[in-house]
């Protein structure tokens, strides 16, 4: 059965067309789901996309975290359903408690986007069961605050856990330990800076994002 | 203050006494507001619309010409394009971060409002040199501005150029271009019928940012710094999470058909909605001005009127539909009031009402023809002449200076790598972008905007100006610019649909200014008409002045092409070690006004006149050698000649070459339309030469790619590590990881 794939859409949100389409072409099924959404039913696997959700007002995340689908998305969570947050979503996860630590301003000061070499840190995850480990991933990024951090006791403990899936092999934002992207616990939720859905055609020069998309699905099918 | 009311609004003399005549008796203080932002310069285009007649604006693609909000193009398959070109370089000179800003938003609704949804901004540039501090601020402010707001509002913005000159100290140009993409069945035009519709206003409220915006700011030149910083009020405050919600909220009623007419609030803000949907209807309008939701207390109605507060839509809506127009704006979180009511006749009528409820017999504020504001502006054609000294100037070939002594130097000193502009700007939204900033031209994929399917086509987009060439010869440097975008659009295998342009130009009122624009537009209409380019949009900027005197002419053109066949990502421009490099063309070269020459100070001398055919025919080999994967990389030549190209082509690459046949600097730095070099596989070789035979185009072998140096025999050896990090590290070194405005 065609994994079924829920795209979180707040307003202010913009990459959810370009989830939907990476999901589909890779032979998954995808739909968006409107914030004020309170259930996820029917759903193998949610995305939180990137953009600015509720402008980014206050600071990333911040505010929607508020919104009604959030219940939902914790809920989806604690019954061990597969989460990824990319980008904007990764902020929002983390402001939500979903995810420890939080994203602060890029080192430069500076928006940034361009590709970023990943390597792959634990294949022990919703979003890198399908992937090989110590693989390298071209994958694009494009944020502003996206200098990931979190307290020393966080740090040793997502270390110890082997809870750091993708780590920068060149740091471009300053975040702690290279750290791209982590999971929870329970490692169905995750969250990332970089935007595999952004490397997921020939045309578009990469498609290193297809085996991180992939295990998404994979997650989603053992649902 | 004893200057009359008028004059102090913008209005001339001879302007009152039309408006006068117009309406029979004296207007009072709203209606002369109203009129002042309307007729000014920027609304009107009433010193430059006699020319920009002459443009040819037909074509069998063309869906919507010049005179709406934006210009639409039939690119089959049912799929259409939207496009538009801005400037908003006065805000940006006094405000950058939020001059730059508002230019983004106003331009995204001009594509929005035709029912497209925009999916690409492309920023052409404009600042003053790289050593000066105010320059450098202007810059860093306007980079952020795009960023900022484009990011935010969800539009990546593909491409554009950034150019740093004297000429544009203290007066930045910040064009702006977006596209959009719809289903043919979603265009809708921004025009007002059916008497009892309802004018339903969209989106923020109306303050008193911006007001009378079009008339202080854009239709007069600068005078000192106080003055100016007096003129900030005038700027606009942009809020991208306002019009991205606007954008959404929008499309979705286009796609319900719940709107008769849709109308964007820019530049003379309600003034200019409800008179042109009027207008352009035929019908006209009542507005009750205290149902505008306004942002301040105790304003008055002509503030009202002209605010040009931002993301701000106007839609003609049935009465029957407005339950499930407010529904969806309530979903948006959109704010929608209805603000006026379609009516019988033509008369613009503004109320002292908060809706229809009370407008029976209330004060009527203004009672103008709606039509008057839209169409009866004046139109001057100006005085015009060319500079005195032209023969001399010409005459003053910049050929007759000495070759430098270090060539490598100046080579190294043209050398500058845009990345730490693009890389502030998401380039990629959409999973569209092919080919991204950096490029000669811009490629997206076109996918069907009603169901995402891939048509296995692209569009392909490129901003190109050159304000030297039309400093030296407006009129054959105008079409110079037109031949450098279609051979921009063929190294990615695009053959040219249609163009808008952006005329930044000086003072109107010098009538040197006026013969440079009826200069460059013949330049830029000859070569549209004998190339088959619809020109479909334009928008003029007068007044542009740095330091008491005009900028150099500076047409800028965007235009449109089409990949037919888009299976691959295109060669790009970056050399492959052991391919043979060629010169692709072979029509007449100059240095006048090269980026040699300007270096040197030399602005004189003759630019070559454009032979259309074989710029046809080289654009045309050179399409067919990309689309057949014959070549490795493709460069067109343009600023700083075949040198630059080179240059560029190994510094992007990490990869040098050895080239012989070029023997001086005029053959290194000198300019001309319709070349390109390319580098070849061996093993293609042949048949590229083929190609370009059977074509009737010239071209010649010149070298190989290799090595880590830039070394032409007996005229030029450079490192390619020092030309690497001069090209790289110019934008970091002077503007830094600098400070953040917004």
């Amino acid at each position: 059965m065609t994994a079924r794939v829920g795209v979180v859409l707040f307003p202010g949100s913009n990459c959810e067309f370009d989830a939907v389409e990476a999901i589909r072409h890779l032979g998954g099924d995808a739909e968006i789901v409107w914030h004020e959404a309170s259930s996820l039913a029917g759903f193998d696997a949610v995305i939180i996309p990137g953009g600015f959700a509720h402008g980014d007002y206050l600071r990333p995340g911040a505010i929607a975290r508020f919104s009604p689908v959030m219940e939902a998305v914790t809920a989806f969570a604690a019954d061990g359903g597969p989460v990824v947050g990319i980008c904007n979503g990764f902020q929002i996860l983390t402001e939500a408690g979903l995810l420890p630590g939080a994203l602060q301003k890029n080192a430069g000061l500076k928006f940034r986007c361009d590709t970023a070499i990943l390597r792959v840190e634990s294949t022990n995850s919703a979003l890198t069961n399908e992937a090989t480990l110590g693989a390298e991933l071209r994958i694009p990024i494009n944020h502003f605050e996206g200098n990931y951090t979190c307290s020393t006791e966080t740090l040793a403990e997502l270390r110890d856990a082997d809870r750091i899936v993708l780590r920068y092999v060149e740091n471009p934002n300053g975040s702690v330990d290279d750290i791209a992207g982590v999971c929870n616990e329970g490692r169905n939720v995750v969250g990332l800076m970089p935007h595999p859905e952004r490397a997921s055609h020939e045309l578009l020069g990469s498609t290193d994002g297809r085996p991180l998309l992939l295990s998404l699905l994979a997650a989603a099918s053992r649902q | 203050m004893t200057e009359p009311l008028h004059r102090s609004l913008g209005l001339t003399d001879g302007e009152l006494d039309d408006i006068v005549r117009i309406l029979g008796r004296g207007p009072n203080h709203l209606e002369l507001a109203m009129y002042s932002v309307m007729w000014s310069e920027h609304c009107s285009y009433k010193s430059s619309r006699i020319h920009l007649r002459r443009f040819p604006t037909d074509g069998p693609d063309v869906m919507v010409g010049p005179g709406e909000n934006a210009g639409v193009i039939d690119v089959g398959d049912g799929i259409a394009v939207a496009m538009r070109i801005e400037s908003h370089n006065h805000p940006s000179a006094i405000e950058p971060y939020q001059g730059a800003a508002t230019g983004v938003g106003g331009i995204l609704r001009d594509i929005f409002t035709m029912g497209a949804r925009p999916i690409a901004l492309m920023d052409p540039l404009r600042f003053g040199p790289l050593d000066d501090p105010r320059s450098r601020w202007i810059a860093e402010g306007v980079v952020s501005g795009v960023s900022g707001y484009g990011n935010s509002v969800g539009v990546p913005t593909v491409g554009g150029e950034a150019v740093f000159d004297s000429t544009y100290q203290d007066n930045p140009l910040v064009n702006v271009f977006c596209l959009g993409i719809l289903p043919h069945e979603r265009l809708v035009l921004g025009q007002a019928t059916g008497e009892g519709n309802l004018a339903v206003l969209l989106g923020s409220t109306t303050g008193r940012d911006g007001i009378g915006g079009v008339s202080v700011l854009a239709s007069a030149g600068f005078s000192d710094a106080e003055a100016d910083a007096a003129k900030r009020p005038s700027v606009q405050v942009g809020d991208p999470f306002e019009e991205k919600r606007l954008i959404e909220a929008c499309l979705e009623l286009l796609d319900a058909r719940l709107v008769v007419g849709i109308q964007d609030l820019g530049g003379a803000g309600l003034t200019c909605a409800t008179s042109e949907t009027a207008s352009r209807g035929g019908v006209g309008m009542d507005v009750y001005v205290w149902a505008v939701p306004r942002r301040e207390e105790g304003m008055e109605p002509f503030e009202v009127m002209t605010s040009e507060s931002q993301e701000r839509m106007l839609a003609i809506v049935e009465p029957d539909s407005l339950d499930r127009v407010l529904e969806i704006c309530r979903r948006w979180e959109v704010r929608a009031s209805v603000i006026g009511t379609v009516t019988e006749g033509g008369a613009l009528r503004i109320l002292d009402a908060t809706g229809p409820h009370d407008a029976a017999g209330a004060t009527v504020f203004a009672d103008v023809p709606a039509a008057s504001l839209h169409e009866d502006a004046p139109l001057y054609d100006r005085p015009l002449a060319p500079p005195a000294d032209l023969a001399a100037r010409r005459a003053d070939d910049p050929a007759a200076q000495l070759a430098p002594d270090d060539l490598g130097a100046a080579l190294l000193d043209m050398l500058c790598d845009n990345t730490w502009i693009s890389s502030q700007y998401d380039s990629q939204l959409f999973l569209n972008t092919v080919v991204g900033p950096g490029g000669d031209a811009t490629v997206l994929r076109l996918k069907d905007p009603a169901t995402g399917a891939d048509t296995g086509r692209g569009l392909a987009l490129t901003a190109d100006g050159n304000h030297r060439w039309c400093a030296v010869d407006p009129r054959r440097g105008a079409s110079a610019v037109m031949a450098e975008a279609v051979m921009n659009l063929a190294t990615v295998g695009a053959r040219p649909l249609a163009m808008v342009n952006c005329l930044n130009f000086g003072n109107p009122e010098h009538p040197e200014v006026m013969w440079q624009l009826s200069e460059a537009i013949d330049g830029l209409a000859d070569a549209c008409r004998a190339l088959g380019i619809p020109v479909v949009g334009g928008n003029v900027s007068l007044y542009n002045e740095s330091r008491g005197a005009d900028i150099d002419p500076t047409p800028v053109v965007a235009v449109l092409g089409m990949v037919d066949t888009l299976v691959r990502r295109p060669p790009g421009i970056g050399l492959v070690d052991g391919g043979r490099l060629l010169v692709l063309g072979d029509g007449p070269t100059s240095l006048a006004g090269s980026l040699w020459a300007w270096r040197q100070g030399l602005r004189g001398g003759e630019l070559p006149e454009l032979d259309v055919a074989s710029l046809q025919a080289t654009a045309g080999v050179l399409r067919s050698l990309v689309l057949n994967d014959l070549v490795q990389a493709a460069h067109d030549v343009s600023s700083g000649g075949l040198g630059l190209a080179l240059a560029e082509m190994a510094v992007v690459s990490g990869v040098g070459w050895s080239v012989a046949r070029i023997h001086d600097h005029q053959g290194l730095f000198g300019e001309g339309s319709g070349r390109a070099v390319l580098c070849v596989a061996p093993e293609h070789l042949a048949e590229v030469e083929e190609r370009c035979e059977a074509a009737g185009v010239a071209v010649a072998r010149i070298g190989e790619a290799g090595g880590s140096a830039l070394k032409i025999k007996d005229l030029l050896d450079v490192d390619l590590a020092a030309a690497t990090s001069a090209w790289r590290d110019r934008l970091p070194a002077a503007l830094g990881g600098g400070t953040t405005q917004g």
